[in-house]
């Protein structure tokens, strides 16, 4: 089993990264929103109560979501790809099991999540962010964006064997980055004035995820933000791939 | 009796998707080491009956054996009995052929040295030698359905099943493509169990042919049996002068049935293949002058035509 996920996983990287078209954009257009937003957003660190006087470090976290974001997309892609070109049934006729097919699948999306999060985070620090929780702390920054990026990643895989087509799964993504932007990205929740966007943004798991992230680099130790950001990370990672692996055996009926 | 003792059989298998019946019960029996051409057009039947056989599809209905292993309960042992090239050359174009084989040799287990010595004896084999590190998206056409073959063969398996394996090939790709198939079932005595819309493939490479239509099984046999069966060849003969061919029709009308013939020309369906003698003493006897004449061996299209009404050409259209 262990050798299969390596299998697979590798195939997955590897094909990843030999599509630069398919990764550098998704690499570098948080970056972009990085460096418009810490500027232009600047202001907000004015703001009573604002945690941090760094829209900088307030705002990195958000790009470690968005990267996150989009891997999916590309793993969701590669898989419909896969099923449309029958390269699916050419892995069914072997004897690979198939949760180590969905769980290799996402090698690429794994793969790609580290590597923005080393990238975000390398950035974040040339421009002076200073990481309150230290190495430890910046370790666990890339151990959440990389748990992030395999549940993003994964929902990805169960929209490309839902629909089982490129386009199916490119049409869904929209609605995740609406999901992600009516989040605390921007402000903290006690700080958002719209109480209808103040309640959304507190339901939204995403919030969750960025303000773990967020506590990390800014706050310190904080138990509850690690608990709540992990803690739905990893429901993510649990509900994608019981998803998942539902709609594989639909997908993938052998007898 | 040891496991590649055994071939394919099939009673009563059926698939229903919704409404339609895709397969609507085909009883089939192939032999160990035969290859076996299952002919037909688009949407016949041939490729959901693939999907059945090689366990990628439950079937809805009847029973099938696969190398001795029933597809419905024991698919992996019919996977690990089997190796399939199916419609499409479904490859990774972002990867290698050698990384290609390297994965698929490792899925089944094969490590080490013989997972080196297998990958280069067939990328040599399927003439693939030169090109295994170079990504598949270069490839042609030919060479994709090459690699695949190699792919299908990675494990050693004792039936394959080969999915219209030269659609879109050309025709020196297309010959190279059979001459392999042939001596895996020669030589090495690999059942092939063979889908193709193409009349020439099956009557080229297959043992013995099943004719499928709207999901049945109209027709089988082996290319001859079924020609004997069916076809009858045809004269045609082009008078020496055009003036001669009214006389011309009225002695062949003697030998058999009118049939088509080309402009200028007289065309009969003889009634056996020993009349064609007797066709040109009557022609001599009569002082009847041909500029050519003409014989043709029933076809395959010939059988499809007596069997369900169409030719295999009109079917696609339809």
């Amino acid at each position: 089993m262990r050798q299969q996920v390596w299998l697979i996983a590798r195939r997955s990287v590897v094909r990843t990264f030999r599509q630069p078209g398919t990764w550098i954009p998704p690499l570098t257009f948080p970056l972009m929103l990085m460096a418009v937003n810490s500027n232009g957003l600047r202001a907000a660190t004015h703001l009573p109560g604002f945690p941090t006087n760094s829209f900088l470090a307030f705002f990195l976290p958000f790009s470690f979501l968005q990267g996150a974001l989009f891997a999916s997309g590309i793993a969701g892609v590669d898989l419909a790809r896969d099923i449309d070109t029958g390269f699916l049934n050419r892995l069914a006729l072997t004897p690979v099991r198939g949760s180590a097919l969905l769980i290799g699948q996402i090698g690429g999306a794994v793969g790609l999540g580290a590597l923005q999060a080393c990238v975000y985070l390398g950035v974040g620090l040339a421009f002076g962010v200073h990481i309150d929780t230290g190495v430890a702390g910046a370790f666990l920054i890339l151990l959440l964006a990389v748990l992030i990026a395999t549940g993003w990643g994964t929902l990805g895989l169960w929209l490309a064997l839902r629909t089982g087509s490129g386009e199916g799964v490119q049409s869904q993504f929209p609605l995740l980055f609406f999901a992600t932007f009516i989040s605390s990205m921007n402000l903290p929740r006690n700080l958002i004035e719209v109480t209808w966007f103040r309640d959304v943004a507190t339901i939204n798991p995403v919030s969750y995820m960025i303000e773990g992230l967020r506590s990390l680099v800014i706050s310190g130790w904080d138990a509850q933000a690690l608990l709540l950001g992990f803690g739905f990370t990893v429901a993510l990672i649990a509900v994608s791939l019981t998803l998942a692996g539902r709609q594989l055996k639909v997908r993938m009926a052998r007898t | 009796m040891s496991r590649s003792d055994q071939g394919i059989e099939a009673i009563g298998l059926r698939r229903q998707f919704k409404d339609i019946e895709a397969v609507a019960g085909i009883d089939l029996r192939v032999l160990p080491g035969e290859i076996y051409g299952f002919l037909g057009p688009n949407g016949a039947g041939k490729s959901t009956t693939v999907h059945m056989l090689t366990t990628l599809l439950p079937p809805s209905g009847g029973r099938a054996t696969v190398a001795g292993f029933d597809v419905a309960k024991q698919g992996a042992q019919v996977r690990a009995s089997i190796g399939a090239a199916l419609q499409e050359a479904a490859l990774d174009p972002f990867l290698t052929g050698a990384e290609h084989l390297r994965l698929q040799a490792s899925l089944h287990g094969i490590r080490g040295d013989e997972r080196k010595r297998l990958i280069a004896q067939l990328l040599d084999r399927v003439g693939l030698a030169n090109a295994g590190t170079r990504k598949v998206r270069t490839y042609s056409g030919g060479m994709k359905r090459r690699l695949d073959l190699a792919l299908a063969l990675i494990h050693d398996p004792s039936i394959l099943f080969l999915d219209e394996p030269t659609t879109g090939l050309d025709p020196q790709s297309r010959t190279a493509l059979w001459d392999e198939v042939g001596r895996l079932a020669r030589e090495e005595g690999v059942t092939v169990f063979l889908t193709t819309q193409y009349l020439e493939e099956a009557d080229v490479l297959a043992d013995r042919v099943g004719i499928i239509d709207h999901g049945r099984i109209v027709a089988e046999g082996t290319p001859a049996q079924l020609k004997a069966q069916i076809g009858k060849p045809t004269v045609e003969v082009v008078p020496e002068s055009p003036d001669e061919l009214e006389r011309l029709r009225g002695l062949l009308r003697r030998f058999g049935a009118e049939t088509a013939a080309r402009p200028g020309a007289f065309a009969v369906q003889l009634e056996g293949h020993g009349a064609l003698p007797e066709v040109v003493r009557a022609l001599d006897s009569e002082n009847l002058r041909a500029a050519q004449i003409n014989l043709h061996e029933p076809s395959l299209d010939d059988v499809f035509l007596a069997k369900t009404g169409r030719t295999l050409e009109g079917a696609e259209e339809e």
